[in-house]
């Protein structure tokens, strides 16, 4: 990736973006460059870094928020939230493993593509623990909004609006973000040997007792063994994490092993344990396999997570596991994407979407990697778009997702 | 009283069509949907923000989407404003409607549409309660987290044009991150749906967008919203201490301990006195502030949380501490709170702020805003919501007396500003309303509001959708 401009200031990028609307340059919006193939590919004139504009601006533990310039390392923001015991409790994915990237993840980057892991599905996605940013438009305008206060209404929410935008509303410059403690400890309930309709069913009850599990996720078979160095107990595994007090985790493990021996063996997994296996369900380990096999990711109602699976296996070769309660599918594919296919069973299921995650370059450049939207949604969209970039400059195409 | 907030003038072409207007609208619409008679207007002509009313044009009651969507495109067709309205207890004016407007209330799409234990969900119309939906699961075990004070009248709908919060915020978050998607209609009658039981729907947040945008960007017909467990017990314990500054500084220890209890409410010695006075809940009398810590979870959690909370306490010197021994105990102390701005309309008139604060700044605020009121003659009552730093002072005065009422404004909104400058936001879930829109410019630039702006306009590009809110009158775009 050659790049064209890395601005160390605010100032800097918006003079940068001034004349490039002036010329109608089209600039790609690169942090670390190591999710660069999630969304459409985009073919731009010049290439705009923000990794100059690092570090932490504020961080006050006892308000859990943080402030940090756009290119600062997630790496750095986690290791200064860990010295304080504390967390980003949306477990922003490592992309690095599946793309076989390179390079630093930065905060602004987590946050233009809304990247979130297992506990989203408690806990919230990215954009919930977003509270405030700068960014710099397509005008060369620096824009603030939101703030550094858990609750604010105070016009309308573009922070939601920034986050998940993939660079094409506005290059951001600072984030400011709620943060947790981090759980004093956590265990994981491992029930084994369920089809994909009993572990849907054993997650579904899990959420419906008081026992506030904050992950809950099913192994098939076919990927069981590549979890934990294959250690976890034979058999399809269905995992449920539960964080907390010690003796907290100890009684919700008890309350929930006695709710779910009725669906097979029961063992737990230690604090250890626990950290390891989930941040490989974080991470996709199964399919970070060095191909470029094509990889879903697909969101759907958890209940129909299963179904979507089932029935694509009747047409063509799919491998998967779920997250997300069984809402979210990660789905590798044998051999041919099948959008086609995967987008009209998502769509027959209740709805829900799709997003091409990894493919060779022939796919990518005909397959729209996001879920296409109604058209009315899709006008809408591209209306808002002109509002915030009106010479069209920002990552063109990047989120191309007409009907 | 002299009014000092404006409304946009009137569009004499729209009042001139008045009868017309009417008649058309009684032919999209079944009977006894539409509301002209001046009597009947009446009950619209404002909402809990009291001092400020206008009679509508007319008032729509759709049972439908597709009705909401024909009135909608009628009125973007003619160049009618329309105000939305749910249960109409805004408390910043967010549903008072102007003179050409035509008000599209949503009081009779109140019917829960689908419950779905197993994705925790329920879809329901935009005229449904907040508290109906937690009643319609409760059985089952669930609830819906977000609880402001009005839940047992406000509606879904208004919930989300608000982004409402409530007491237990603290743990579950607000509307927006309990929210999963929509059914709305643009201006133009256009329907759209966003989002829906499948998390974080493609492409732009629209949903994020649209929740808290104060009816500017469509009118959300339905809504899809996440359920959760209901804990295993929960309980309220009262803090009593010797002075607000020791409990603000309690709080913010608390929070900064990494102890985050389900909820930490707030009470000045005024606010006690006047919801005890109402409730009879067994508040303490004899301190000058009292917190509500509520806990939950089985017996053992809520102990072992408890004794954290009880140790920092004390090192900021509680005085009382008193747990609550039955659900009546619980249910009292949670009704005396939730009744903190009804008792208090009982002994005077009032108006709420609600800006929102950093912790580490609650004490400061705290004082300066007993010295912002008292240096207008006036009282004040502080009840908020501790946790997250959204403060309620209750500015108390005589809506009859003008010069009361004019000082009473300014109280607030130098208490607004004052929020602002400690590192804060002007309105923490109650809304901009027409009550701070003046404010704005303290805490935006004016390309932060112009950006806002566009954005509105992307949805509403004649500014047709509850116009006179949220962005000062001065300053807009040309429609």
């Amino acid at each position: 990736m050659i790049v064209h401009f890395e601005p160390a200031s605010e100032e800097g990028i918006a003079s940068i973006v001034r004349s490039a609307a002036a010329e109608r340059v089209t600039l790609a919006i690169v942090g670390g460059g190591t999710r660069s193939g999630l969304g459409n590919p985009v073919r731009t004139d010049r290439t705009l870094s923000t990794r100059r504009l690092s570090g932490i601006v504020s961080y006050n533990p006892a308000e859990m928020t943080m402030s940090a310039l756009s290119g600062t390392p997630l790496a750095e923001v986690e290791a200064a939230l860990r010295a304080n015991g504390q967390m980003l409790s949306f477990e922003p994915v490592d992309h690095r493993p599946i793309f076989a990237t390179s390079g630093e993840p930065t905060i602004g980057g987590v946050f233009a593509a809304n990247v979130s892991g297992p506990r989203r599905y408690v806990s919230g996605a990215a954009r919930d623990s977003l509270l405030g940013v700068r960014f710099v438009n397509g005008a060369g305008d620096v824009i603030k909004a939101g703030g550094r206060v858990m609750k604010n209404v105070t016009g309308l929410d573009l922070v939601k609006l920034m986050a998940g935008s993939y660079g094409t509303l506005g290059i951001l410059t600072e984030v400011t973000f709620k943060v947790l403690p981090l759980p004093p400890t956590a265990a994981t309930v491992v029930v084994s040997g369920l089809n994909d309709a009993e572990a849907a069913a054993a997650m579904a009850e899990t959420m419906a007792l008081p026992v506030e599990a904050s992950g809950a996720a099913h192994l098939p078979e076919s990927v069981r063994g590549r979890f934990l160095d294959g250690t976890l107990p034979e058999g399809a595994a269905t995992v449920l994490r539960l964080e907390g007090l010690a003796e907290s985790v100890d009684i919700r493990a008890e309350k929930l092993t006695a709710a779910l021996s009725r669906f097979g063996p029961v063992a737990r997994l230690d604090a250890a344990a626990t950290g390891a296996l989930w941040a490989e369900i974080r991470d996709v380990k199964p399919y970070a396999d060095g191909t470029r096999r094509p990889l879903w990711r697909v969101s759907v109602a958890p209940s129909a997570g299963h179904q979507l699976v089932a029935a694509l296996r009747l047409q063509t070769g799919v491998d998967a596991f779920y997250d997300w309660q069984g809402g979210l599918v990660w789905l590798r594919m044998e051999a041919d994407a099948e959008a086609a296919l995967v987008r009209r069973y998502v769509g027959a299921l209740g709805g829900g979407h799709a997003s091409l995650v990894r493919a060779g370059d022939d796919v990518r450049a005909s397959v729209p990697a996001f879920e296409p939207q109604a058209p009315a949604v899709a006008q809408l969209t591209e209306r808002i778009r002109v509002r915030f970039d009106p010479s069209r400059i920002f990552n063109p195409g990047r989120m191309a997702i007409g009907a | 009283m002299p009014e000092t907030i404006g409304f946009l003038k009137p569009k004499q072409a729209v009042l001139d069509r008045r009868q017309e207007i009417v008649a058309d609208l009684k032919d999209l619409l079944p009977k006894g949907c539409l509301i002209s008679e001046e009597r009947e207007l009446k009950p619209f002509e404002t909402d809990a923000f009291l001092a400020y009313r206008r009679l509508p044009l007319a008032v729509a009651l759709p049972e439908t989407t597709e009705q909401v969507a024909a009135v909608l495109k009628y009125c973007s067709r003619y160049g009618i404003p329309v105000v939305p309205r749910g249960a109409g207890t805004s408390l910043s004016g967010g549903a008072i409607p102007q003179e050409d407007a035509v008000v599209i209330g949503l009081s009779k799409m109140s019917r829960i549409l689908d419950i779905d234990l197993f994705n925790r969900t329920a879809t329901v119309q935009a005229g449904v309660t907040n508290l109906n939906i937690s009643e319609a699961v409760s059985g089952d075990g669930f609830f819906y987290a977000p609880d402001p004070s009005s839940q047992l009248a406000c509606t879904i709908g208004g919930n989300i044009g608000m982004n409402s919060g409530g007491a237990h915020c603290l743990k579950y978050g607000v509307t927006t991150n309990n929210l999963l998607g929509v059914k709305m209609v643009l201006f133009d009658g256009t329907v759209i749906e966003v989002g829906g039981k499948a998390l974080d729907a493609a492409g732009y947040d629209l949903l994020g967008l649209v929740c808290g945008s104060e009816g500017q960007l469509g009118i959300v017909t339905e809504a899809t919203v996440r359920l959760i467990a209901k804990p295993e017990g929960a309980r309220p314990v009262l803090f009593g201490f010797a002075s607000s500054e020791a409990a603000g500084a309690c709080v913010a220890d608390v929070i900064g301990a990494g102890i985050i209890p389900v909820a930490i409410e707030f009470m000045d010695k005024p606010a006690i006195e006047i919801c005890e006075a109402f409730a009879h809940a067994g508040y303490p009398l004899d301190v000058e502030a009292l917190l509500i810590v509520e806990v939950e979870g089985s017996e053992a959690e809520m102990d072992t949380m408890l004794q954290s909370i009880i140790e920092v306490a004390r090192h900021h010197g509680v005085t009382t501490i008193r747990e609550c021994q039955s659900a009546l105990e619980a249910a009292l102390i949670w009704k005396g709170r939730k009744s903190a701005f009804g008792a208090t309309g009982r002994i005077a008139d009032y108006i709420c702020m609600d800006g929102t604060v950093p912790l580490s700044q609650l004490s400061h605020v705290l004082r300066k805003t007993g010295e912002i009121v008292a240096g207008y003659g006036l009282r004040v009552a502080n009840v908020f919501h501790a946790g997250d730093g959204n403060m309620h002072p209750l500015i108390l005065y005589n809506i009859n007396d003008p010069e009361d009422a004019a000082s009473a404004e300014a109280a607030g909104n130098d208490i607004l500003k004052l929020c602002v400058d400690a590192g804060g936001c002007l309105t923490g879930e109650h809304g901009v309303g027409i009550e701070k829109r003046e404010l704005m410019l303290h805490q935006y630039s004016r390309a932060d509001l112009d950006q806002q702006m566009a954005a509105r306009a992307a949805f509403d590009p004649e500014w047709l959708l509850n116009p006179s809110k949220v962005f000062p009158l001065e300053g807009r775009p040309a429609a």
